[in-house]
């Protein structure tokens, strides 16, 4: 609740021992629903790793506990060695160097596209320091690299709410790129693009791993294919199968669950 | 390179705006004080003490649809219990003006009359320092403040939004107002504060100080809008402006939305703390029925008929709904209350963005 935040330096993440999320033990229940029924799960440094799952198996309740919107009822859930995300306050993880893209695209849209980078930059978020903010030349840069990153350097000054669906979903995904997160957590980050749009994101996801850790929650299985990474099968709020992708669409009970009995 | 803020704050507001904030200054601080003062009451020229307590008040007005619009238009908040703030400053400046009567009262008494009448011996704690001008000034702005902050903390950090923080700042207001309708506490009960005398020791009634109260009004609601525009382009007001349209997105980005929701509250409700402490000397008289809830929502009905987001709406707004008000109540005073209701629901209709909105399309097709 307080400008704490501001005290964990941004480039504090130990990731001394390779890993850069730990969940262990990850239970939630909603009204006796239990939504992550002892989840354990870790993500590696660098590491592009993609979850799958039937609707209802955990994977947007995974986010919402590894972002601090939603407490577990047990179980730890740490970012690197030492930052325990149990503790801390949705801005706090932000500040820590977690970004989030939600499922549905989450964009401010009535400032221009311009200025929905401009609040994402990585800097001093606090109140009074906002009051007499004003952009830096090297701002302005990372601004307009990342709008080209985006293919989004025509549309600056357009209100972001007239973009496309694709557009927005390119748009919060630059807004994680200028926070300079150290793990990204994509929810169906390639939902309502055209194939081409879709192609052209899994290019640039794949050269964001390696510098920056992703999670791409996805179930468009030509993409994950695309990506290439670590897959993760979820169901019924825990781990079902892990793998290549090959291995995992292998599984008995991965089959199973997705086709039914 | 750094451009300093107040050369980025000239270039970020057009130059019309500035024109037009230079001839409103010339307006209220030369012309019209000329025509009160100067001219003769016969000529056709003289402006009447009527014109200038009545444009007086409606600044006032404006000064809190803007304070309002801060909240509501750039933040999202809709607050039904601004009339709170507003009457926390005029008891406040009031408490002083009481002061100032001495003993020129009916009872001839160091106490105000109501206290004489309540059989007080001695002024209650809370009315230490009220003989000072100063004092008065400072918990007119400070107590509005301090109350909207420790409101707001709780309910901002509670994560209380939308309908229901507007439900529970209407039950705030209407609280206030049994609380002061009481006599024991100590504020004049039903009637208020009343029979005003003097400021500073000059006559509150002489054509001088009515210019010195319509001058300042006028001041303030400029300052007002300075102060609003610079919040307004600085990055604190787009930080509002993306709370207002995604919070969660906001908190995921890093910012802390308590802070930033909780200083643009505190400072409308200092805001209009002032403008109440303005509006008492000019009106001679507050009492409870200024925190009703009915007036509350008259405030957002300001904001709203000007035209949410921008901020010179919410003025045109004041001014419209409360020169017709004067109008009506006059012509046909069983009516106002039906015209006021048939006007809140055309805008809502009509003109979702109210005058501002449809002044802009008829500009934009022009």
């Amino acid at each position: 609740m307080s400008d704490a935040a501001h005290l964990l330096v941004h480039d504090a993440v130990d990731i001394s021992h390779g890993v850069i999320l730990y969940l262990e033990g990850i239970s939630v229940s909603f009204d006796g629903f239990k939504a992550l029924n002892d989840l354990n799960l870790t993500i590696d440094a660098g590491e592009l790793r993609c979850i799958i799952g039937p609707n209802g198996a955990g994977k947007t309740t995974m986010m919402d506990v590894i972002t601090g919107k939603t407490r577990p009822d047990e179980g730890r859930c740490f970012f690197g060695q030492t930052i325990d995300l149990t503790t801390l306050r949705e801005a706090e993880i932000a500040h820590a160097g977690i970004g989030r893209k939600f499922q549905k695209p989450t964009i401010f849209e009535n400032l221009s596209v311009f200025e929905n980078l401009e609040l994402a930059l990585k800097m001093d978020k606090r109140a009074r320091t906002s009051l007499f903010a004003w952009l830096m030349d090297d701002q302005r840069d990372k601004i307009s690299d990342t709008l080209k990153q985006i293919r989004l350097d025509h549309e600056a000054e357009r209100p972001a709410g007239l973009l496309s669906h694709g557009q927005k979903q390119w748009l919060e995904i630059g807004m994680l790129l200028v926070q300079d997160p150290k793990l990204l957590l994509l929810d169906e980050p390639v939902a309502g693009m055209t194939d081409d749009e879709t192609a052209r994101t899994g290019e640039l996801f794949k050269s964001l791993a390696g510098k920056h850790s992703l999670v791409v929650v996805e179930h468009d299985m030509a993409f994950i294919e695309q990506l290439g990474g670590k897959v993760t099968v979820l169901h019924e709020g825990a781990v079902l199968a892990e793998g290549d992708l090959a291995t995992v669409q292998n599984d008995e009970r991965v089959i199973e669950v997705y086709l039914g009995r | 390179m750094r451009t300093p803020l107040t050369i980025r704050f000239l270039q970020a507001t057009p130059k019309s705006g500035w024109v037009a904030l230079v001839l409103c200054a010339v307006l209220a601080f030369v012309v019209m004080p000329l025509l009160h003062l100067a001219v003769p009451p016969e000529s056709p020229f003289h402006v009447s003490t009527y014109v200038i307590t009545l444009a007086g008040k409606i600044m006032c007005y404006a000064i809190v649809a803007v304070a309002m619009d801060l909240i509501w238009g750039y933040a999202g908040i809709l607050s039904l219990g601004h009339g709170l703030f507003f009457a926390l400053g005029g008891y406040a400046f009031g408490m002083y003006l009481m002061r100032q009567i001495g003993r020129d009262g009916s009872y001839q008494s160091d106490l105000p009359d109501f206290m004489v009448f309540l059989d007080w011996k001695e002024l209650p704690w809370y009315w230490t320092g009220s003989d000072s001008f100063l004092w008065a000034l400072f918990l007119a702005v400070a107590l509005p403040g301090l109350v909207a902050f420790i409101f707001g903390f709780f309910a901002f950090r509670s994560r209380i939004k939308g309908v229901y923080f507007s439900i529970i700042t209407q039950a705030l207001t209407f609280a206030a107002m049994l609380l002061f309708f009481r006599n024991e506490t100590g504020f004049g009960g039903n009637n208020g504060f009343t029979d005003f005398k003097r400021i500073l020791g000059y006559s509150i009634t002489s054509p001088e100080m009515r210019v010195i109260l319509f001058s300042l009004s006028a001041a303030l609601l400029m300052a007002t809008l300075l102060v609003g525009r610079y919040l307004v382009v600085s990055k604190f007001g787009r930080v509002l402006a993306a709370i207002r349209d995604a919070e969660s997105r906001t908190m995921f980005l890093g910012y802390n939305p308590l802070w930033y929701k909780l200083a643009i509250w505190t400072f409308s409700a200092m805001l209009c703390g002032l403008a109440g402490a303005l509006y008492v000397p000019q009106v001679g008289i507050i009492n409870p029925s200024e925190m009703s809830a009915a007036n509350s929502i008259e405030i957002a009905i300001w904001a709203a008929v000007g035209g949410r987001g921008t901020l010179i709406g919410p003025v045109i707004g004041a001014a419209i709904v409360n020169l017709s008000k004067s109008f009506f109540t006059q012509a046909f005073p069983d009516y106002w209350l039906f015209f006021l209701g048939a006007l809140f629901v055309g805008v809502t209709l009509w003109l979702p963005d109210g005058v501002a909105g449809l002044w802009r399309k008829w500009r934009n097709r022009a």
